[in-house]
């Protein structure tokens, strides 16, 4: 059972590290993730942030939230998260981890943060990082505050997000984005529950 | 994370060890459960009071929903989730997230060892 759910997670990343050089060397900009989608259906789509591969951090993270893609923030953001006040004190809601759990997790954020990714968006995102919400006293940083985030949202009306009962939040990327579990963030599947297609 | 299958027997006296004798720890009352289960207490951030029921629900044996983050939370009841209470770390990190969260400070070991016996007769 380990060995076999190792071998898969072997697989997964090197099924991924091939997908991200090969993402790489046609990403020159933030835009050009749309162009490799394009023509890629539903299901097609590529992951424009690399998929989470780490059965830890999918257990433990996700069993709360959708377990946020490493590369959706800079790993000074990550190692403020995962530390033990952070944890404990976690957007409100105690997380706190057994020690070696939290070493493992915050090494997998580490190894594969915005500023370690190759894929295109998760480049934005760890270029983009609010520094104002990252000095030390105050509250942990967030995906949604980053300035990519706020960029590529700036357009949808709050009443469809924290005003939907169906959203509440922008942290809920799963409930517009159906991709965003696989790490599949482009406009063509968003889906806006009681709304619909989004089209900028 | 071990995927450790300890029973549920083991749980209990692992999660109870920790108060006076083994013999004394072992029971938890399962009625003193039931009762701190719907136990509301007021917090401080300003976020609505809270209690177990605010996110697993009254029926154990139905799915709960994160307070915040809507996410479905599976049922607790071994009866139909027998999953529940067979790993003993799991066990421990809910019950010390989730009372300082909710309580406002960690449950003591009686109060852990009620709150699983609870759980179990569900």
């Amino acid at each position: 059972m380990r060995t076999s759910t190792k071998t898969v997670a072997m697989l997964a990343v090197a099924i991924l590290s091939l997908g991200a050089v090969g993402l790489a060397l046609g990403d020159s900009d933030d835009d050009d993730h749309e162009k490799h989608e394009k023509g890629g259906g539903w299901v097609k789509s590529r992951p424009d942030v690399a998929p989470v591969a780490n059965a830890t951090y999918s257990a433990e993270c996700g069993s709360c939230h959708m377990a946020y893609q490493p590369g959706l923030l800079p790993g000074d953001a990550w190692t403020q998260i995962m530390s033990p006040a952070g944890l404990s004190d976690h957007y409100g809601d105690d997380a706190s981890l057994a020690d070696d759990v939290r070493a493992d997790i915050t090494a997998f954020l580490l190894n594969n943060s915005a500023d370690q990714a190759e894929r295109s968006r998760s480049r934005a995102f760890a270029v983009s990082a609010n520094p104002t919400a990252s000095g030390p006293g105050t509250t942990l940083p967030r995906i949604t505050e980053t300035r990519y985030f706020m960029h590529e949202h700036d357009e949808i009306p709050a009443r469809l997000v924290t005003g939907n009962p169906e959203v509440g939040s922008f942290s809920q990327c799963n409930s517009c984005h159906r991709g965003a579990a696989e790490g599949v963030f482009n406009e063509k599947q968003v889906s806006i529950p009681g709304y619909g297609r989004w089209e900028d | 994370m071990k995927p450790d299958m300890k029973t549920n027997l083991a749980v209990l006296i692992l999660v109870c060890g920790a108060s006076a004798g083994p013999t004394a720890s072992f029971a938890g009352d399962a009625a003193a459960g039931a009762a701190a289960w719907t136990k509301e207490y007021p917090q401080t951030d300003g976020s609505p009071a809270r209690s177990c029921v605010t996110c697993h629900g009254r029926d154990l044996t139905k799915p709960g929903q994160h307070a915040v983050t809507n996410k479905v939370i599976e049922p607790l009841a071994p009866s139909v989730n027998p999953q529940r209470l067979t790993d003993q770390a799991k066990v421990e990190k809910w019950l010390l997230r989730n009372c300082r969260w909710t309580l406002g400070r960690e449950c003591t070991p009686v109060e852990k060892a009620d709150f699983i016996s609870y759980i179990q007769t569900r």
